[in-house]
């Protein structure tokens, strides 16, 4: 079939990252990856992304303000039209990078920050870093970049919500993302340890629905669900290798973050091939576009142009078969793996699993 | 009065970027997380929220531009997109 417009790429520049968070979403072997793609190469790809149909650049990690060339990058991202936005911890970012990120053209900062409480924050990044946020914040303000805000909800920082969105306007945000966990990679790891009650999550979900309408026209709130509690599947990525992209610090072009996890997909790098024809022609982007490798009950779901069955990758962890509906779907023969997890979570309190490069090297080693 | 579209000096909001889409071959308005295609009308409007003109001046040089068509009719058309975009906060002023 022919390839759809891609309108984003989010382009993981480096696995190498100052903060250990257990939720992180870069694969849980991140440390057997470690030769990244070359500034010449990236700008390349960017060229290729824009005249693909690309809009939307987010510049990722890892941490991409360690990434030496980032300027360079940045400046070729605007010199191909690209909205250009950095994802980042921040803990990296002064006056002075902050003035040059400016002066190359970058459009848009979000910066992530762990909760409202120093000690919760400093306990989920792994690393002392609440203090320097709070600067880093109010520093990208006053040089005049829009911010979004984003925030990973789980069982430590849910509660605070409101004091979330309180912090966020008082920054000047423009946008925050109450993103709640996704459980893939280091966030599946740990998911015990994160995930919040249903309890906890209607009260943070109603709390910024309220806020939503209070702060229209100034400040943009997204709530991201958690699937789990959901009766339906997500609408993962608007469809598998649709719209959007995600390229490896090592160059894989990806339909998602997680989707390395899926055995059996050889995904192609753009270190040996074009993006143009990795877009179009990669076997494992291929795998899941359309709808003729549905099974039931998505095959014959009415749903199923509108969620396209759910998410890949999570069929695959929950259900061992990446072509089997979504177990978060109420309707898949595997929901009751979904809910005993969330049962387990009310009841297990197990410690944190960093995410750190000896951790990766661990958990890599399991047999 | 963040409702009143007829009022102030509309300029594009820092985080929203106008530009020329060379796929679809249209204006298109992008900005954090999402993007607007634009029809013609609505992409000179953009071009006119520079800041410095009322909404009463981008009218007239609407009406200038596109010969022939009905003041009013741009009116109408003007606030109803500036209220859009301000929901949105894609406007300052």
């Amino acid at each position: 079939m022919a390839a759809p417009r891609p309108y984003t790429l989010v382009a993981e520049l480096t696995y190498r990252c100052p903060l250990q968070c257990p939720y992180c979403s870069n694969p849980v072997n991140f440390q057997a990856m470690r030769e990244e793609v070359s500034t010449e190469q990236w700008c390349k790809t960017f060229s290729e992304a824009a005249d693909l149909g690309v809009v939307q650049l987010h510049l990722s990690g890892g941490e991409p303000v360690i990434r030496k060339d980032l300027p360079d990058l940045i400046r070729h991202a605007r010199q191909c039209d690209l909205y250009t936005n950095l994802i980042t911890g921040g803990t990296l970012l002064n006056t002075e990078n902050l003035q040059q990120f400016r002066d190359c053209g970058l459009d848009h900062i979000q910066l992530s920050i762990q909760d409202t409480e120093r000690e919760t924050a400093n306990l989920v990044a792994g690393v002392r870093s609440y203090d320097k946020k709070l600067t880093v914040a109010r520093l990208i303000k006053q040089l005049g970049f829009p911010l979004t805000l984003n925030v990973v909800l789980h069982r430590f920082n849910i509660d605070h919500v409101p004091e979330l969105i309180a912090q966020a306007a008082d920054f000047g945000a423009q946008r925050l993302e109450l993103a709640n966990t996704q459980y893939y990679a280091w966030a599946l790891e740990n998911r015990s340890a994160l995930m919040p009650t249903q309890a906890q999550r209607d009260r943070a979900e109603e709390i910024a629905r309220e806020a939503r309408a209070r702060y229209r026209g100034t400040m943009e709130i997204a709530f991201v669900q958690v699937d789990y509690f959901s009766a339906e599947p997500k609408a993962c990525m608007g469809g598998w290798a649709r719209t959007y992209m995600c390229i490896t610090p090592t160059g894989e072009v990806l339909p998602c973050h997680a989707a390395q996890v899926i055995p059996g997909l050889q995904f192609d790098s753009v270190r040996h091939q074009s993006l143009t024809t990795i877009w179009q022609q990669s076997a494992a982007l291929n795998a899941f576009r359309g709808e003729a490798w549905m099974q039931e009950p998505c095959r014959s779901c009415p749903k199923k142009a509108s969620d396209f069955g759910g998410c890949r990758c999570q069929a695959f962890l929950l259900a061992g078969d990446a072509a089997a509906t979504d177990p978060v779907c109420r309707l898949s023969p595997h929901h009751e793996v979904v809910l005993a997890a969330v049962a387990a979570a009310e009841q297990e309190h197990v410690p944190l699993v960093y995410r750190n490069s000896k951790n990766s090297e661990k958990l890599s080693a399991r047999p | 009065m963040a409702d009143d579209s007829t009022i102030g000096k509309p300029r594009l909001s820092p985080k929203a970027r106008l530009r020329w889409d060379n796929v679809e071959k249209r204006h298109m308005l992008v900005f954090p997380e999402a993007a607007l295609l634009l029809n013609e009308t609505a992409a000179e409007i953009l071009k006119l929220c520079d800041g410095e003109r009322t909404v009463e001046q981008l009218v007239d040089t609407l009406a200038q531009q596109f010969v022939g068509a009905d003041r009013k009719m741009i009116a109408d058309e003007v606030t109803e997109l500036l209220a859009r975009l301000r929901t949105r906060g894609l406007l300052e002023a």
